[in-house]
């Protein structure tokens, strides 16, 4: 399936892209930060994380669907 | 109301946002760039947010604090984007028929907007570096 991701702060940084589209087998958001965290040299463990699917945050095991939005949320420093 | 701002925030517009004539209380608070954290000078940040679930997020939070306070209205603004020593990062205004709810409602969204809402600060620091902060919830 292809998944479309975002990156904010420091997970852009270690990507070096805003957002990127990727091919892969994984079916939840579990499994493709896994994935992205090898292809990227991702630091935070999932405990860090949140994530979110198609604007709304959801939990690790949501059952993806193709063109899904995923985006992993590292801690946040608003305020 | 709550939004995320590219431009400088208009802390006289977002009082307007306020009034009414049931209101007895108005309490505000108003974050701003520091010059110093964790013993850094700092001379700027950069602040970056999934603006799409940061506003949904920050819509959420509003909604709580008026069923959990008394209050009339209430308005947050966050800024995104580069920021000088001084400027207004985030505002939060709560108008309320008495003190005590105002005070507490502005507590309850500045606490959560900053615990919950998808925003990043990027500290620039006087020395020339400059890094994303992740805290460690607390």
């Amino acid at each position: 399936m292809k998944y479309r991701l975002l990156y904010f702060a420091s997970l852009c940084d270690a990507a070096g892209c805003a957002e990127e589209t990727v091919a892969s087998e994984a079916t939840d958001p579990s499994a493709l930060y896994t994935e992205l965290a090898t292809r990227h040299g991702f630091t935070f463990t999932p405990d860090r994380l949140r994530v979110a699917v198609n604007g709304a945050f959801t939990d690790w095991n949501h059952r993806l669907a193709d063109n899904d939005e995923v985006v992993f949320l590292p801690p946040v420093s608003g305020g | 109301m709550f939004a995320v701002s590219n431009a400088p925030i208009d802390v006289v517009q977002m009082q307007r946002g306020l009034e009414a004539t049931g209101t007895g209380a108005v309490v505000c608070f108003e974050g701003r760039v520091r010059d110093r954290n964790d013993g850094r000078a700092v001379d700027g940040l950069s602040y970056q947010a999934y603006v799409e679930l940061a506003e949904a997020e920050g819509r959420r939070i509003v909604d709580e604090a008026r069923d959990k306070f008394a209050v009339g209205h209430i308005v947050c603004v966050h800024r995104i984007g580069d920021l000088a020593l001084g400027d207004v990062a985030v505002w939060a205004g709560v108008s309320a028929a008495h003190r005590a709810a105002a005070f507490d409602a502005c507590r309850y969204l500045i606490d959560q907007v900053k615990a919950r809402v998808p925003i990043w600060k990027r500290e620039h620091y006087v020395e020339g570096s400059s890094e994303w902060l992740h805290p460690e919830a607390e």
